[in-house]
């Protein structure tokens, strides 16, 4: 077979870079699922780009971009009828791992009041996920440390984990919202994918970025990118890098917003936030969760659960009689100050990957980067 | 050590006291031999307690790790899930996972001075390494146990206390803000106590628990006395669900008090310590 | 063995929806009658409004002078009084006619006004007798009612609900209806526990479950009037399902110019 793409190009320092000819995309689906996976891959449903299953190019976003403001998402169409021309959705990697709903455990209990727990036995499909972007690969890093690489290993994390394939695509159209040059996550794909693609008018240039993802490229005998198509592609990533408008003041603000607790913006962003968690939901690397109980009504079994949770609730802070964070200023200062501060000591770097997802999705609008330069020091 | 971190294991009700109206003690003894052989905790160290079909709390082991019987587990009646732990009777089942988190630095006070410091009704976790401490006097140097509370009727153990006074070289103070009558005792702030402790700054060793505002009062007073930052240990408590690290409740600056915690020394704290909100 | 608590589902000024959070129950209901003995419930067909009983679920707002002294029976022979929805627990659609001059309104509607005696104002059950346990919502739903119900009979309190719509709209990852479109929801300013079933079918939330904890009102109100809408139009999205709770009452106020 004249596999010009195959696993060795892995152990090569130079990677090879293959065309992937748009009229041959769907071979892409056919070589997944002779594989076992799932397809999930871009939509337009529901006003914006969401991720669902997906077994052929016919349901991508065709000719569809996005128009991302703060507190505004439209999309448009786009000239070309391009798949990729635009820069992302309310969600991407996230839920597909870190589920916003899932059981932990059931328990029952017997007539003399003997208790049976039952761990959730969830046997996760496997899922390729198609389209992720440089931010979402960052998100995904990331929540691979929170919830595999401490001394205890989320299960259902891990096994979904395990389970999943990436076909990034770089991103060549961002957002008014993006910034992800600023947090050094994108626009290209540098890592953490089994597959990048960087689209073109007639087609993709394709890498591998895991012997799975060779494997794959490999069974679709593809000729080698030409040295037209790997500067159009490059050309193309470093135009979307040049396009981001906004940016953080810093790549660790940690002791500037430590030394900033009292700062007047607090109060400021606080009269205008709502508390209302859409933020942190939208953001792929915002991970905490709350557990919760459902009993069945005849008392004899429950099951306990966890799900999406935000340090702008009120529960988020509750002991026993006291919420430690009963204000929004605390609740947006405590999220604040853990994503670009303490995230730093935690994880290595800030948990910010500049996807936007915040500023868009916040229904008032509210811009993680203004509100960050306002506390820098400088602002509007 | 449970498969997944987050399944319980059931547990039994062996003995149940009612130390005062609000707070009790259950003795809690794991159902099946082979984990209950296999169990091991630290002073400080805390299990989750699940209440069937209601859900879990955070509760600080109080008896000692080499104790052969039931885990203690002290409690005060204050929220939906201990309110209903509190109808619980001997010989009903729970569940619990554990021992979560960082516990005392028993082996570091060896040989020193030790100050155990309470305040309010948060005195359980540091109950617990009073015992272990009392239990193993021999291995540790001068003992001050002071221990506040609001009104003096909130003394749970009054025995114990007076009990403790009585062991060589322990000095044990107690206050009250309001006391009421037959109360032998300080009246007024615990941190008036500490004017009354021997204090050897060199080789002191402090561990305490209670309300943030008193613990950082006192530790004002402890460093005015030459005690060193790095030798005050504090309880810290914050919402847990997880009890891993994972759920985010608990994030205190660089800690998730869960599984960093929920025993510190000071300098790891001390940049947020009485920042309200956080 | 103990006897079965006993419970009962009383009605004042409401339209009896949220009693079909019970009968529409379907089996639930008949395993909710294994469990406990229901006294008085007129719609199911037992009347003993009486009777003494462990948990007494309230529908509907204190409109007229009788339902005073009923309330106050009620209170007096139950263990647990909790409130069903809109009407019970912040005065419901009802509560209107608190911003209006009720003699006006009852002479504007009926033909026979000295037929009518009612109160000039709708109020909840909670300015009347304590309120052990409020359920929001227009209507509440069974899995709502149900999982309070399991919660009393361990003896505990139930969970209360009090996070915003938000929450639960992303975590059954619906798409924002106002980023997407514009449209006012009040999502973010409303207690969630309906599963957030409007966005879900792509439409604003109108707020029939009531103020969350926490609620914004007013930054919300101020990013309605961004997104067009006229102060009047503001106010309406707060004057309504459950006008009378403070948090919207306030916000209705503010912008209906009442404030000035």
């Amino acid at each position: 077979m004249d596999t010009i793409l195959g696993p060795e190009c892995m152990n090569s320092n130079e990677k090879i870079q293959g065309w992937m000819p748009r009229e041959r995309f769907d071979e892409l689906f056919g070589a997944l699922s002779a594989l076992g996976y799932t397809c999930y891959g871009p939509q337009v449903r529901d006003h914006a780009i969401v991720y669902a299953r997906i077994t052929s190019s016919g349901e991508l976003p065709r000719g569809v971009t996005d128009a991302q403001q703060p507190g505004s998402y439209r999309l448009t169409h786009s000239e070309g009828g391009r798949w990729f021309d635009w820069a992302n959705g309310p969600q991407a990697l996230k839920p597909l791992l870190f589920a916003p709903r899932e059981s932990l455990w059931r328990v029952a209990r017997d007539a003399q009041g003997r208790l049976s727990f039952t761990p959730a036995a969830e046997r996760p499909a496997k899922i390729a996920l198609i389209g992720a972007r440089a931010c979402d690969l960052a998100a995904l890093r990331l929540q691979d440390q929170h919830f595999l690489e401490g001394a205890y290993v989320d299960e259902a994390y891990a096994a979904r984990r395990r389970n999943l394939l990436v076909v990034a695509v770089n991103c060549t159209r961002p957002a008014s919202t993006c910034f992800c040059v600023s947090t050094g996550d994108g626009p290209r794909a540098a890592s953490g994918f089994d597959i990048a693609l960087t689209e073109l008018d007639d087609g993709f240039v394709a890498e591998a970025g895991s012997p799975v993802g060779g494997e794959i490229l490999g069974t679709l005998v593809f000729d080698a990118a030409s040295r037209v198509q790997v500067k159009d592609a490059d050309e193309a990533i470093a135009q979307g890098a040049q396009q981001q408008v906004r940016s953080l003041p810093s790549r660790n603000l940690r002791d500037v917003l430590f030394d900033n607790l009292d700062h007047p913006r607090w109060d400021d962003v606080a009269a205008r936030c709502l508390s209302c968690g859409n933020c942190t939901s939208v953001c792929p690397t915002c991970f905490c969760h709350r557990e919760t109980e459902e009993p069945q009504l005849d008392g004899t079994a429950s099951g306990h659960l966890r799900e999406w949770d935000s340090c702008f609730t009120q529960g988020h802070s509750y002991i026993h009689g006291l919420t430690v964070r009963a204000a929004t200023r605390e609740r947006y200062r405590q999220w604040l100050t853990h994503k670009l501060g303490s995230w730093h000591d935690q994880y290595g770097r800030s948990g910010c990957v500049g996807c936007g997802r915040c500023i868009a999705w916040c229904p008032v609008g509210i811009d993680i980067a203004e509100e960050a330069t306002a506390l820098h020091g400088g602002g509007k | 050590m449970t498969a997944s971190p987050y399944l319980p294991l059931e547990a039994r009700i062996a003995d149940r006291h009612q130390e005062s109206d609000t707070v009790f003690t259950l003795d809690l003894e794991l159902t099946d031999a082979i984990a209950r052989a296999a169990y091991r905790f630290e002073p400080g160290q805390f299990n989750m307690v699940y209440l069937y079909g209601v859900g879990e709390v955070a509760i600080s082991i109080v008896s000692d790790p080499d104790d052969e019987h039931a885990l203690g587990h002290t409690i005060r009646r204050v929220g939906r899930v201990t309110n209903g732990i509190a109808k619980l009777r001997k010989g009903d089942c729970l569940g619990i996972r554990g021992p979560y988190g960082r516990g005392w630095p028993v082996e570091e006070a060896q040989g020193r001075d030790v100050v155990l410091i309470t305040g309010g009704l948060g005195c359980a976790p540091v109950v617990g390494v009073i015992n272990y401490i009392v239990r193993r006097r021999d291995l540790f140097g001068h003992v001050t146990i002071i221990q506040g509370v609001k009104h003096s009727a909130d003394l749970i153990w009054r025995g114990r206390y007076e009990q403790w006074a009585t062991l060589p070289d322990t000095q044990v103070l107690l206050a009250a803000d309001v006391a009421g009558p037959g109360w032998p005792w300080h009246q007024g702030r615990v941190t008036a106590l500490l004017d009354q402790a021997t204090l050897n700054p060199a080789n002191t060793i402090v561990m305490m628990c209670g309300p943030e505002i008193m613990m950082r009062l006192t530790i004002d007073i402890l460093l005015q006395r030459g005690i060193r930052e790095q030798d005050i240990w504090l309880s810290m408590e914050r919402n847990m669900q997880c009890a891993v690290g994972h759920c985010g409740h608990c994030q205190y600056g660089p800690q998730f008090v869960c599984k960093d915690g929920p025993v510190f020394c000071y300098p790891e704290v001390k940049a947020l310590f009485g920042v309200s909100g956080f | 063995m103990n006897p079965k608590p006993k419970i009962a589902v009383h009605k004042f000024a409401s339209c009896d929806g949220c009693q079909l959070a019970f009968l529409n129950a379907g089996e639930k209901f008949l395993e909710l009658a294994q469990l406990v003995e229901i006294v008085h419930f007129v719609e199911a067909g037992m009347v003993a409004p009486d009777r003494p009983v462990d948990i007494a679920f309230i529908e509907g707002s204190i409109s007229t002078p009788e339902h005073l002294d009923h309330i106050r029976a009620i209170r007096g022979h139950s263990r647990f009084l909790v409130t069903i929805g809109a009407c019970a627990t912040a005065g419901g659609i009802q509560a209107l006619r608190n911003l209006a001059d009720a003699d006006e309104w009852i002479a504007g509607v009926y033909a026979q006004p000295r037929y009518i005696r009612s109160l000039a104002t709708s109020t909840p059950v909670s300015h009347h007798v304590k309120v052990d346990f409020e359920l929001w919502g227009c209507p509440v739903n069974t899995p709502q009612v149900m999982a309070a119900i399991r919660q009393l009979l361990f003896g505990v309190m139930p969970v209360d609900e009090h996070d915003k719509v938000c929450m639960d709209c992303k975590r059954s990852q619906t798409v924002c209806v106002m980023v997407t479109q514009g449209v006012p929801c009040m999502g973010p300013v409303t207690r969630t526990g309906c599963g957030a079933i409007c966005p879900r079918f792509g439409r604003d939330c109108y707020a029939c479950y009531g103020p969350a904890e926490n609620a914004n009102s007013l930054a919300l109100g101020r990013r309605f009037e961004g997104l067009g809408l006229m102060p009047d139009a503001v106010a309406r999205r707060f004057l309504f399902i459950n006008n009378a709770a403070p948090v919207f009452a306030e916000a209705g106020r503010r912008w209906s110019g009442a404030d000035d």
